[in-house]
């Protein structure tokens, strides 16, 4: 009967079992980052250890066998997402990267007149650079509001139709806000912008470790996603993007490994994936990333998905009980994630981090990197508890219990 | 390990709550404002000098933390009346209260800061309201 995963999981996560100030670790930070399982650890290790070599220039065994490994770990993830083909996954330091190398590609091709069209609940990684596209190109940048208040938020999708004009070039929006937990119906998102020719690009950070993502279905042009909070390594992640627009895309960066020949004249360009991988790439961590993609498809998507969502339905039910409390983010049972950002009337959001950390309780309270929402909404910071396949009920109440205390000292 | 009673203080829980000094007083003629990017505070700071160069008013907005708050809230009532190289000198002792922990041997409402030094994290929130204020001095008068 429930949507909880087994408890034996967490033993898989080494990091888990220890005691933080005399408490035991309750990681709900997973937002942020989440932790990583002896799986992806002992893959890195086995690397290192094993096959460490330059790859696409050696002839030597290890060079071959760094290679393959980092070719089958391009496979692997074009797997993980449903991509027609591992040419279109390009391994990036991060989803801020990604994000950059499409909109400084985009950019190239905008001109005054044209409207890069957003949302005003986007992570700064997935805001900033197409402010900056805009300014290079002398495009406009829109943005679809957000409508309701605290506990009601969402998307006003009736303003999609106005803004969705044949002037929008790129539709770039968040599958999954990092600070409301509010989940977008990217296939439907992607239709309508199609519908104007508008390009695609989804930063899929929040979501593609926890929700099944397939590319082809969505429909979209490009998914970004880093693989440190889908139990990969820091320092890789992920561009998908359409073959045939791949190509014909501008490299962001130049150099090694990415060119078919040089002159001292200029030189020509090979095809996606290699065209965006200038220079030696982060061979061991996509190797990693590979691993966490095994270790994620064995639990299933669905399954972390329906456990995520039930621990977050859990934690929003109890905490919207506790006095002068504000849950911001959309209502359950509307389409959402596996966190919960809240705001106390008495207590500021560091407060509360530095109080649950007393605890033993990883949380994150500020801005979330989403500073002209927190204005709009005339909060400063809030308060998230965001979970993952390893959190149990257990860490809930604790979560509750320890919220209750800080609630009592600041109303004290 | 550190007791979070030691970080919030009653004096600290009690500027948090009534701040003094909010809001720009009405002669203030020099401002300056303090951001903390990595958590979002900001606090800004109006002054208004008497001919000799001494704080005779002064005022704060702004948002953030109980530690942010408080801090600037007592920074103000601390630095009123003082030129701007005696509290530049009151805040290098606020720093050495706040980073090494030892309360100063004069008897002092600064000392209740002494607790932040054990969470590094939140020296910069005790400090931000300092800085701004060590610029508003610096600023030029508005007319």
């Amino acid at each position: 009967m429930s949507a909880l995963l087994p408890a034996s999981l967490r033993a898989d996560f080494p990091i888990l079992h220890q005691d933080v100030g005399g408490k035991p670790l309750v990681y709900l930070d997973n937002g942020a980052t989440s932790q990583k399982p002896r799986a992806v650890i002992d893959a890195l290790v086995r690397y290192y250890e094993r096959d460490n070599s330059n790859v696409h220039r050696g002839l030597h065994a290890l060079s071959m066998r760094a290679t393959d490994g980092y070719e089958a770990a391009r496979t692997r993830v074009a797997r993980f997402i449903h991509a027609a083909d591992p040419a279109e996954i390009i391994f990036t330091r991060g989803t801020t990267e990604g994000v950059n190398v499409v909109a400084r590609s985009l950019a190239a091709r905008l001109k005054p007149g044209d409207v890069i069209l957003t949302t005003e609940i986007e992570h700064h990684s997935n805001l900033v650079p197409w402010q900056q596209a805009a300014k290079a190109s002398g495009a406009t940048i829109r943005y679809v509001p957000v409508l309701g208040t605290d506990a009601e938020l969402g998307l006003d999708l009736d303003a999609l139709d106005r803004l969705l004009t044949p002037q929008v070039k790129v539709f770039a929006f968040t599958h999954l806000s990092n600070t409301l937990g509010l989940m977008l119906d990217a296939a439907a998102l992607c239709a309508r912008a199609r519908a104007v020719g508008a390009v695609t690009v989804i930063d899929a950070a929040q979501s593609v470790g926890h929700e099944p993502i397939d590319v082809q279905a969505i429909g979209c042009d490009f998914l970004v996603f880093s693989g440190h909070k889908m139990c990969g390594p820091t320092g890789i992640g992920v561009l998908y993007g359409r073959r045939a627009l791949l190509d014909t895309l501008a490299p962001a960066e130049t150099g090694g490994g990415m060119v078919v020949s040089v002159t001292y004249e200029g030189a020509t360009w090979k095809p996606a994936p290699e065209r965006f991988e200038a220079g030696t790439p982060n061979v061991a961590d996509a190797i990693g990333l590979a691993a966490a993609c095994d270790y994620l498809d064995a639990i299933g998507r669905p399954a972390i998905s329906a456990h995520d969502h039930a621990l977050a339905a859990k934690a929003h039910a109890a905490l919207a009980e506790l006095p002068g409390i504000r849950i911001i983010g959309p209502r359950l049972g509307q389409p959402r994630g596996g966190l919960v950002s809240f705001a106390f009337a008495d207590a500021h959001a560091h407060d509360v981090v530095t109080f649950a950390d007393q605890d033993g309780i990883a949380l994150r309270g500020g801005h979330h990197c989403n500073q002209p929402l927190m204005r709009k909404l005339g909060i400063t910071s809030t308060t998230r508890a965001s979970f993952y396949l390893y959190n149990n009920e257990e860490e809930i109440d604790a979560l509750v219990r320890s919220m209750h205390r800080i609630l009592k000292f600041f109303a004290g | 390990m550190s007791d979070l009673t030691d970080l919030y203080q009653s004096v600290i829980l009690d500027h948090n709550k009534r701040p003094r000094n909010r809001g720009r007083p009405p002669t203030a003629n020099r401002v300056a404002t303090g951001d903390n990017p990595s958590c979002g505070d900001n606090c800004t700071v109006y002054l208004h000098l008497d001919p000799a160069g001494r704080v005779d008013a002064i005022g704060f907005d702004g948002s953030g933390c109980a530690i942010s708050q408080a801090s600037t809230s007592l920074m103000t009532t601390q630095v009123k009346g003082k030129t701007a190289s005696e509290a530049e000198a009151l805040f290098n002792e606020f720093k050495q209260i706040v980073t090494s922990g030892h309360p100063p041997e004069e008897m002092s409402d600064l000392a209740a800061f002494a607790g932040v030094h054990a969470f590094p994290a939140r020296i910069k929130c005790a400090t931000l309201g300092w800085h701004a204020a060590l610029e508003a001095f610096k600023q030029p008068a508005s007319a």
